[in-house]
């Protein structure tokens, strides 16, 4: 047996060892330990090392609160967790634990030596060390600060188990299970509410998990917590879920919950997800989250071995684990005297208990001397000793908060603390509910609630287990008459009960310098009281200004331990009352949750859907290349053979220019405009005339947002007088609807209009080439295609190849063109006639790479390529678009703004480098003179830039400072291996400018 | 997350369905031409940011799809109140009691 264990004790299975490991070492354990008591079960506290000074660490508490003892746990092939607190880490057959930050092994770190150079980092170090030369940054402070300083190492594979999530919705959710959370669900269970119990631990019971003594209604506590869960598991309107965290209290009584399912077992079953987040929608909640011991601030006080009363109780009690051979005391709080006397009662010599009140309780300290435990009332710690475990502790006598007589070493191998208890009110933060000064008991308590929540317990500070019964049913009732039922608190019996009070202290005073003392607030991020003192002297004045400053409460423990023991200090040195410094916000989640958790599954192929059209499969078969486009994927390029895309487009250019090229135009954006006043409507939305646009004709319409600048674009068709077609950018398509509903509904109600979004409904093919007729002529029926009679931009319905369609004269190359809207079902089989039709034509099918070139050879702009949400259609170099005639249209009145009319804006321009195989970078910036000191002043950047295999060279599109001013004249790119000359042309059209191959 | 009533559902129902559009109240003048350059900012751009009670505009995106304008406290986040597009202004003094 472990040489710390007492046989038979505890709540854990004696008869059933468990190994793991710990810094490759097996560590012999029994189902039910936590690693924490585990460790300390065979004798071992030094467990890590502290985050800046490298400082030896041990276990300091039995709870999630735990900011010292962070493991990495590995837990099979690629599970491997950074930063798990070995308090809450359950063991089990096979699973691998090892310390954190310390190289090259625990008892023998390098890292040490700042622990020696502690004056160096004092609060606010970070600001004051590494302000200047700003280039040291990258190459000597933040290396040196990542190696020296830092917790567990990030797993490096990726997480290969899933997680699961679900939304519930209860009468009642109860966060805790411990007393005052029991008695809550027994009482809202039995009025036959629906009810929710929580609890993080792995069992319910909380504080009577530690307090086996008490006698509750005649039992043993141990016997009424089985008793009073088989009672609660056998209520079928109570879900009761151990091992799950209230991370978070949102609004209208939303509470996440966060459930390990797996970490805890040795062969989780198959495809079980490791963690499941809940989102619970509770009509009303009750939190008895209970209360966090809070450390002592000594010299000190943070030595392996030291350690918190109530820890030293738990494990004892809970895990049968004595803590040490040897312990003393230090406390201001009555709760330390029952826990030294139960380790006394364990076997466990107890050397000295001092407290640093004058008056406690005389029972207690008779009933300690009756022990044979030294007493030291109205006392203080100044120090204590041992490097890698504590050995003594130096005790002072106190009059009037300074010490007043000579010091005396106590032997020990553990010290137990305890500096009072705060209540955990932090998912009561979460609520904006307000909290309350409590002069008396020197705690904040719940006051002012915003939800519909009750707080419980010793998270309201009620001490003692009757009390806390008591007011834990109260709050169940208060619950179950807020829903309109009835149910009466349930009553308890409680005897042998342990009720208690004590103090609050800023740090204890020393007859030391206080300057060179270590005393710890704030163990995980190394705060000392002497930083918090600091950061007030250089003029931190607010709480949340001293809690940046020295990071007090920063750590992944979020000040569970420190907050006020920070403040103590704060207020102290400020001179001013705790409650006019206040407190510093909590905020979710409560514990450390997982990516994971959150993520739920979206992951993978969940994280966010891919559109396809009804094409992609036949683009997949013939291996293209894919982009991502808005939420679509689309082809790129489609390589034959060994070509890379450079020559993939190269070809497809070539093919669609000299013959014909077919595209895969589905996801373009396309609403249908109809009623009586679609026109009228059309007339106000987009920038164009739409009146005179007859029924069959196409325009190119341009959005514009009220603030004057292009917001989309796309060609629009006027199927009959009331009717239009719109199409949309791809991306744009959800945004344009939305802002043509917007204006419908909200300024336009009158206009009898109704938008439709059609995007899903066709599938386009558009054909481009000059045999783009030649091929689609034999196979449209119902329709004259040639030029006379359907000239380019014309629209009209018709059949293709048998299928019903919606054909256009368009094209965003330049080239003669059509585009094939049939109902989504045939895009398919439309794609394939055609691709079996065009063979005698060589024809080709292009990707959105090419069809960037072709368009960009041509000069027409791609919204939100070319345009960045503050061009104007005059910016853009496309006026014409716009109806000067209308009174007005979205946008109109802000194209007259000052700054809009101003000079020296960027315009759209073209640009072609001197040397014309060089392509430009997109985004490249550009200036007038190369020359010029750095910083340079920059006139604009490339938006799209191209190799042009029509014409030769590369071509390229930018925003330009007065650009088109500039036609004819030399603008420059500097990049990091040189400076690129290019020639500004006032018009973005490179290639057949007159539009004459339109016309075919 | 909150829970927001959709005035013509008539029906509370979870945030992620909805989609926030802006500060209630602004209508878009009837002759934008008729207004100065500051009179146009100001419609533009100048918007109350009250804390406290905000008149603001919601649709129901994911639902029926149709705009509606809410009361919110912009403190506690918390709905005062929501009604159709085009409904006057609601009293305020009403829907907060005697805090306002
Ligand atoms: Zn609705």
């Amino acid at each position: 047996m472990s040489a710390f264990r007492i046989a038979g004790k505890g709540r854990v299975n004696h008869s059933k060892p468990v190994r793991f490991t710990f810094d490759g070492k097996t560590v012999q354990a029994l189902d039910g330990d936590t690693v924490a008591s585990a460790l300390l079960a065979n004798g071992i506290h030094l467990v890590g090392r502290s985050f800046k000074y490298h400082r030896p660490r041990g276990i300091l508490t039995a709870g999630s609160e735990e900011p010292n003892a962070l493991v990495g746990t590995t837990r099979g092939p690629g599970r491997f967790e950074p930063n798990t607190r070995a308090t809450m880490q359950e063991v089990f057959d096979g699973l691998k634990t090892e310390s954190q930050n310390r190289w090259p092994s625990l008892t023998m770190d390098i890292g040490s030596v700042n622990d020696r150079m502690h004056k160096l980092f004092s609060a606010g170090f970070y600001y004051k060390t590494f302000m200047w030369p700003r280039s040291f940054w990258d190459k000597v402070y933040e290396p040196f600060i990542r190696a020296a300083a830092g917790l567990g190492k990030s797993p490096t594979e990726e997480d290969p188990d899933h997680y699961a999530s679900r939304f519930h919705h209860c009468d009642v959710l109860i966060v805790g299970g411990g007393a005052a959370g029991l008695a809550a669900a027994l009482t809202a269970g039995r009025s036959g509410a629906s009810v929710v119990l929580v609890d993080e631990q792995s069992e319910l019971g909380g504080s009577l998990l530690s307090e086996p003594s008490i006698e509750i209604d005649g039992k043993d506590a141990w016997s009424w917590l089985d008793a009073t869960v088989a009672e609660l598991s056998g209520m079928a309107n109570v879900r009761i879920m151990t091992r799950t965290t209230a991370i978070g209290y949102y609004h209208q009584n939303m509470v996440g919950l966060c459930q390990k399912l797996t970490d805890h077992m040795a062969t989780p079953p198959a495809d079980a997800p490791r963690e499941r987040l809940w989102r619970v929608r509770a009509k009303q909640v009750v939190l008895a989250q209970g209360a966090s011991e809070k450390p002592l601030v000594f010299d000190g006080n943070d030595r392996p071995g030291v350690m918190m009363a109530g820890a030293a109780q738990t494990y004892l009690n809970r895990f049968g684990v004595t803590v040490g051979r040897y312990a003393a005391v230090v406390t201001s709080h009555d709760s330390a005297w029952y826990a030294a006397f139960d380790l006394l009662t364990a076997g466990v010599k107890v050397n000295a208990i001092v407290d640093t009140r004058a008056q406690v309780d005389p029972t207690l300290v008779d009933s300690a001397r009756a022990l044979g435990i030294d007493v030291f009332l109205s006392s203080t710690v100044t120090g204590t000793s041992g490097r890698k475990r504590v050995t003594s502790m130096t005790v002072a006598p106190v009059t009037d908060g300074k010490v007043s007589g000579g010091s005396h070493v106590v032997a020990c191998d553990t010290v137990l603390m305890c500096g009072g208890w705060t209540p955990n009110l932090h998912l009561f933060s979460h609520t904006k509910g307000s909290l309350i000064w409590d002069d008396e008991n020197k705690v904040y308590l719940p006051h002012e609630k915003t939800e519909e929540c009750q707080v419980a317990g010793a998270g309201r500070a009620v001490w003692g287990i009757a009390d806390t019964l008591k007011d834990g049913a109260d709050a169940g009732a208060a619950a179950v008459k807020s829903l309109g039922k009835s149910g009466a608190a349930v009553t308890f019996t409680v005897s042998k009960d342990r009720t208690g009070s004590g103090e609050t202290h800023r740090e204890l005073p020393t007859d030391g310098d206080p300057g060179s003392a270590r005393a710890f607030i704030d163990f995980q991020n190394d705060v000392q009281a002497k930083d918090i003192r600091l950061a007030v002297r250089e003029g931190m004045k607010s709480i949340e200004h001293v809690k940046r400053y020295t990071t007090n409460g920063m750590a992944t423990d979020q000040g569970k331990l420190s907050n006020i023991n920070g403040l103590m200090i704060a207020s102290d040195a400020l001179g001013r009352d705790v409650k006019q410094v206040g407190l510093t916000t909590f905020r979710p989640p409560y514990t450390p949750t997982t990516f994971g958790a959150l993520a739920g599954y979206h992951k993978d192929g969940h994280f966010e859907i891919t559109r396809k059209t009804t094409i992609d499969s036949w683009a997949e078969e013939k291996g293209a290349v894919f982009e991502p486009v808005a939420l679509f994927r689309r082809a790129r390029y489609f390589p034959q053979g060994s070509e890379d895309m450079h020559a993939a487009v190269n070809r497809e250019c070539k093919a669609t220019r000299t013959s014909l090229g077919m595209f895969d135009a589905s996801t373009l954006g396309k609403i249908e405009v109809v009623g009586p006043d679609a026109v009228e409507f059309m007339n106000r939305m987009y920038t164009n005339p739409w009146t005179k646009l007859q029924p069959g004709r196409c325009r190119y319409g341009l959005l514009l947002g009220e603030d004057g600048y292009i917001r989309d674009d796309g060609v629009i068709g006027r199927l009959t007088e009331d009717r239009f077609h719109v199409t949309t950018t791809t991306g744009g398509a959800p945004r344009v609807l939305n802002m043509m509903e917007d204006y419908l509904q909200t300024e336009w109600p009158d206009l009898k209009v109704w938008l439709t979004s059609t995007t899903e409904q066709w599938a386009v093919v558009a054909l481009n080439g000059p045999n783009a007729r030649k091929l689609l002529e034999p196979l449209v029926e119902g329709l004259d295609i040639s030029d006379e009679a359907f000239p380019h931009m014309s629209v009209a319905d018709c059949t293709v190849g048998g299928l019903p369609a919606r054909l256009f004269r368009v094209s965003f190359t330049g080239e003669l063109g059509f585009e094939v809207n049939v109902p989504a079902r045939y895009g398919l089989q439309l794609w394939e006639m055609l691709w079996e039709a065009g063979q005698q034509y060589d024809i080709c099918p292009y990707g959105t790479e090419t069809m960037h070139v072709l368009r960009a050879e041509k000069g027409y702009i791609i919204i939100g390529q070319d345009t960045d949400g503050t061009v104007t259609p005059d910016d853009a170099g496309i006026s014409w678009a716009i109806g000067k005639a209308k009174p007005d249209f979205v946008g109109k009145r802000s194209l007259a703004r000052p700054d809009l009319v101003a000079s020296g804006r960027k315009q759209l321009i073209g640009l072609l480098t001197v040397d014309p195989k060089t392509v430009l970078e997109e985004g490249a910036q550009i200036v007038d003179d190369p020359k010029q000191p750095i910083p340079m002043k920059m006139l604009g950047h490339v938006t799209s830039s191209y190799w042009s295999e029509a014409l030769g060279r590369s071509i390229a599109m930018a925003v330009v400072e007065d650009g088109r001013a500039r036609d004819g004249k030399s603008v420059y790119i500097p990049m990091p291996n040189g400076v690129i000359e290019a020639t500004v042309q006032a018009s973005t059209v490179f290639y057949d400018p007159e539009g004459a191959r339109l016309k075919l | 997350m909150l829970l927001i009533h959709c005035p013509y559902c008539d029906k509370e129902l979870p945030e992620l369905e909805f989609a926030y559009a802006g500060e209630a109240h602004i209508a878009r003048p009837v002759d934008p031409s008729a207004l100065s350059d500051d009179e146009w900012r100001d419609f533009l751009f100048i918007r109350s940011n009250p804390r406290g009670t905000h008149f603001e505009r919601w649709r129901h995106i994911h639902g029926c799809g149709r705009f509606f304008n809410a009361a919110r406290d912009t403190v506690t986040d918390k709905f005062l109140t929501t009604y159709p597009a085009g409904e006057a202004r609601p009293d305020i003094s009403k829907l907060t009691g005697s805090k306002a």
